[in-house]
Parts: structure tokens; C-alpha cells; sequence
């Protein structure tokens, strides 16, 4: 008999780990499998860790996370219309990925249904199980651009769901929403009470228009959980630290598990993060700007090749379709042209027939990587 | 200048070898787009040349680099220009500038050996009737050069699948 728990005995593995191992064993793969910047984090940032160590700041800080960078937060998010209190609507976390899971926990008994708008990022599922939650998937479509839709909620029965999972600008799609596009799902999420975890990680990674939220829709601050976090815009994963926003009834129930099982986010990372929010914003500009010429880059050769591919407005992906099966083809390609992408079914059903191609990488590579694909589907043609 | 055409130029600057079709690929213009403004950068004066960022340490038959601080005296027949007008013409001089503060010129000297810049400072620009001065500092490392850093340090450690 297993000593394992049933949780975690009916947890998957990864689905990219077979291509991880695959990609170990050769020796000139360029990889477009990456779900990270490429760039380090910003050196102030940086220097602002190394500074925390030197004067020795290698202690706890508050559950909640130091004041002084929830006030930080606070008011950097009035850029996207936001209005939290950095009293108690806002909690420092280990990543979103902490965030998301605290979120579960606070809102999911057993037996809830939680929709979680597909393909997406691959933690929301496991997550609203850990919770005992169940999982109901509301697949986007290719012709909608990957947007969510009052339709595909509907489509999905997404009315007897309790809580709803959506992630813009969209990992793996790199799909964006505009506030028209918002007021369906807001307007679908009031009727049928739903409360919304909008995971808005690659905010600053927005191309053409402004990042917008669905919390700031009428009647949504009070029903929606906003993540963000530093791993992306200021190309800081490794450093682990996000924060959740919401009503503060629900930020409290976060907390209260926040503090029996992480205490605090990392202190070194929340120094780095102070920092990088109030002296980094150029560097953002920076990193946005070579990302938005790298996409187009990338569009444009995958149109010449004859791929189909919806114009990504947002994160470092684009999500083109591919013949055949996706995690096939993505094999093929990976043993064949040493290229590596990330089959679209990884993260849901409705990411089927696709690829997540992640442009964190430097033009060069991207050349060399786009020629290597192109070669590759001129010998399968 | 128009935003396009800075673009353009900002791209040749991060990697002259780009070719027309990849500056038009990033920036959604056509490769005909950037042809037409590239030529007119090069009509216009703007783009003088290109040129190989080069780390002359890596290579085994060593050049020597030095910086050399110029001062000159003017009298009402000689200008800047005049002497300007002799000194870039020698090929040793790789770059050379008009600039503000304790000195009048910086030069950028370039040579097979320490023995022929000094040669080349001492017998070809000390001389010159109107420079009073000289200083010849020999370039001992080079860490950055034209936005290029050489080693920086940082290597891309990131797995090649991540979610």
C-alpha cells in the first residue's frame, strides 16, 4: 500500500517533464519552452537584496508582508484603476503561485465547483482540488482569440460554478481582454454569483492599450481576488513574490492560513521588490518594448511559414496552431530541430492542436529557432 | 526625425547585421520600408559607417589601445578644424573628439605594439607645431565597449520547459 495521501496519489505529473527529460539528453536545443523572462531582474532590485543581507535583515517580517511595500503596491496599482487598502486588502505572497493556493483554501469548501477558463496556466486545477473543489473547465476558443466569453461560460454551465479562475494577458495564449470583453464575464459572474480570482501576473506585459481588470467592473471589486506579482514584469521568478488583493474579508482568510504555513514571504525577495517598485519603472519600458518587437518578430515569420497564429497582445507567448497533435508535433520538433515548445493540451483541452512558443529569448535565438521550425514543416509538408 | 526611421536607427545600432527583413519583422514595417530609411540615414550623414565590435585581447597577436589627451595652442591663422583635419587622417587614430575640461583633444590610438603607439605619439603628433602637450594612457582591460559587454557574468541557467 502506498504511503502516499490520495491527494497526492491522484495528482499528475507535470506534463512537461517528459520533454524536460528529453531536452536534458541533447546538446543544441533552443528552447521557446520557457515560462520566464530572460532577462535578471533589474539591478536596483537586486542591489536592494544585496543590501537587505549586508545590514543583516534576515529575520520574519509581518504575515502580511512589510508596510512599506504594501503601501508601494497600493499605489502602483492605481495605474490599472485599482484601489486597495495596504491595511487589509492586501497580502504579501511567495509567488502568485502561493497566492492562488491561499485563495482556494480561503473560499473552496469540498464540493464547491470551481471554472477555471482554459488553456490555462497549469496550477489553477490542482489547486482547486487540493482544496476539494471540483473542477469545471471552460474552454476559450481560437476563433474568440482566446477570450472569455458570457457564451463559453454559458457553454459550460459555468452557472453553477462558485468561484471562477481567469488569467489575462494569458499564459499559455497570450491572450489579452479589454474592458468590453470583461463586462460580459463581470456581468455573467453577478448573475450567477460567482467570485472571480483574476490572476493578472503579466499585467505590465501588455502590448498595444492598457492593461485592464475585471475587479474594476461594476460590482466586482467586492467579488474578485487580484494576483500579481514581480516574477514577470521585473523578471524576478526566482526571487518568489506576488501578492493577492481583494476584499478584506477574504485577504484576512488568506492570511489566517498564510500564517500557519509560509509566516512571511521571503524578507530578501520583499526588499528587492520595494526597490523595483519605486526606481524600476524604466526598466519595465525596456523589457516591455524588446518583448513587443521580439512578438512581432515571431508573428510575422510564423505568417510567412503559412502558420496560423492570432495576434498575441500580451505576456511573452504566442499560440500558434500546428498540424496534427500538438504534443506529437512538439515531440517531432524537439527530436528533429532541437526546438522546444510546449503542446497546447498541457494547460486544458482547449489548448489542443496548439503550441505555447514563449519569446523570452534574444533575437538571435528566436531567428535561429524560427528558421529550425520553418525547415522542420517545409520537410513534413 | 520621424519615430519610424528612429526606430530603425535604434535597431542598427543594437545589431547592425540585422538584416532589412528582420528590423521590418520587429517593427511591423515592409523590408522595402527600412531600405528606404536606412538609405536615407546613410544620405543624411547619420549612419557614417559599420563596423566589428571587437575584443582586441582575445586576439593572439595582440593590438594595443591607448587614450591620448591632447593639448593644443591656437593662434589667429590656426583653428581647431585645421589641426582636426591633419590628425584624423592617420589610420592609427581610431576615433577622435573635440572635447570640454583639462584637455582640447581625445584620441583613441591603435597599434600592433606599446613600442609603435609611442613611436606613432612621439614622432607624428608631439611634433605638430601647435600641440603643447601630450598624455598617453595605454588601455589595460576592456569591459564594455559600444554597448557591448564582454563578460557579464550572467548565463542563462532557466530550464528549458517551464510551465
Amino acid at each position: 500500500m502506498s504511503r502516499l495521501s490520495e491527494r497526492a496519489e491522484r495528482t499528475p505529473p507535470s506534463g512537461i517533464r517528459r520533454f524536460f527529460e528529453i531536452a536534458e539528453e541533447m546538446d543544441d536545443v533552443v528552447s521557446l519552452g520557457v515560462g520566464e523572462p530572460d532577462f535578471s531582474a533589474p539591478w536596483p532590485a537586486r542591489k536592494a537584496a544585496i543590501d537587505a543581507l549586508e545590514r543583516g535583515q534576515t529575520s520574519y517580517t509581518s504575515n502580511r508582508g512589510r508596510r512599506d511595500l504594501r503601501e508601494a503596491i497600493a499605489a502602483h496599482v492605481t495605474r490599472y484603476g485599482h484601489d486597495y487598502d495596504a491595511d487589509d486588502e492586501i497580502l504579501v505572497t511567495t509567488g502568485v503561485s502561493e497566492a492562488m493556493d491561499l485563495a482556494m483554501r480561503a473560499l473552496v469548501d469540498p464540493g464547491d465547483v470551481v471554472a477555471v477558463a482554459e488553456p490555462a496556466y497549469i496550477s489553477y486545477g490542482p489547486d482547486a482540488s487540493f482544496a476539494g473543489g471540483e473542477v469545471l473547465r471552460v474552454p476559450t476558443r481560437a476563433e474568440d482569440e482566446f477570450r472569455l466569453t458570457y457564451d463559453a461560460l454559458e457553454r459550460a454551465g459555468a452557472e453553477r460554478a462558485d468561484l471562477l479562475v481567469l488569467c489575462y494577458p494569458n499564459n499559455p495564449t497570450g491572450a489579452v481582454m479589454d474592458a468590453s470583453g470583461f463586462a460580459e464575464v463581470a456581468e455573467f459572474a453577478r448573475e450567477h454569483d460567482l467570485f472571480v480570482l483574476s490572476d493578472e501576473v503579466y499585467a505590465a506585459l501588455t502590448y498595444e492599450g492598457e492593461h485592464d481588470s475585471i475587479a474594476t467592473q461594476p460590482g466586482m471589486r467586492e467579488r474578485t481576488v487580484v494576483f500579481n506579482g514581480f516574477s514577470k514584469a521585473y523578471a524576478m521568478t526566482g526571487l518568489r513574490l506576488g501578492y493577492a488583493m481583494g476584499p478584506s474579508e477574504v485577504i484576512d482568510g488568506m492570511n489566517r492560513i498564510h500564517q500557519y504555513t509560509m509566516l512571511s514571504a521571503p524578507t530578501t525577495a520583499q526588499a528587492a521588490a520595494l526597490e523595483a517598485l519605486q526606481s524600476c519603472d524604466d526598466a519595465v519600458v525596456d523589457m516591455r518594448e524588446q518583448y513587443d518587437r521580439r512578438r512581432r518578430f515571431v508573428l510575422s515569420r510564423f505568417r510567412e511559414m503559412g502558420m496560423e497564429c492570432f495576434e498575441a497582445r500580451g505576456a511573452f507567448y504566442v499560440f500558434p496552431s500546428v498540424p496534427g497533435d500538438d504534443e506529437q508535433f512538439a515531440e517531432d520538433l524537439l527530436r528533429e530541430a532541437e526546438v522546444a515548445v510546449v503542446p497546447g493540451r498541457v494547460f486544458g483541452d482547449g489548448g489542443k492542436g496548439h503550441v505555447r512558443v514563449s519569446y523570452a529569448r534574444s533575437l538571435p535565438e528566436l531567428r535561429e529557432a524560427t528558421n529550425r521550425i520553418e525547415d522542420f514543416l517545409a520537410e513534413h509538408r | 526625425m520621424d519615430d519610424e526611421r528612429r526606430r530603425v536607427l535604434d535597431l542598427l545600432c543594437e545589431d547592425a547585421r540585422y538584416t532589412a527583413e528582420d528590423v521590418a519583422r520587429q517593427l511591423d514595417l515592409t523590408p522595402e520600408d527600412v531600405e528606404a530609411h536606412v538609405e536615407a540615414l546613410e544620405n543624411a550623414g547619420v549612419v557614417r559607417g559599420y563596423t566589428a565590435v571587437v575584443d582586441w585581447a582575445a586576439l593572439d597577436d595582440g593590438i594595443v589601445e591607448a587614450k591620448v589627451e591632447l593639448n593644443v595652442e591656437l593662434d589667429r591663422e590656426t583653428g581647431y578644424e585645421d589641426i582636426s583635419r591633419r590628425i584624423a587622417k592617420f589610420p592609427e587614430v581610431t576615433a577622435f573628439q573635440l572635447v570640454s575640461g583639462d584637455y582640447d583633444f581625445a584620441l583613441e590610438v591603435r597599434a600592433d605594439t606599446m613600442n609603435a603607439v609611442s613611436r606613432f605619439v612621439s614622432e607624428e603628433i608631439a611634433p605638430i607645431p601647435e600641440v603643447t602637450q601630450t598624455v598617453t594612457h595605454y588601455v589595460m582591460e576592456t569591459y564594455k565597449a559600444d554597448g557591448i559587454e564582454f563578460d557579464d557574468g550572467e548565463t542563462d541557467d532557466r530550464l528549458s520547459y517551464s510551465p
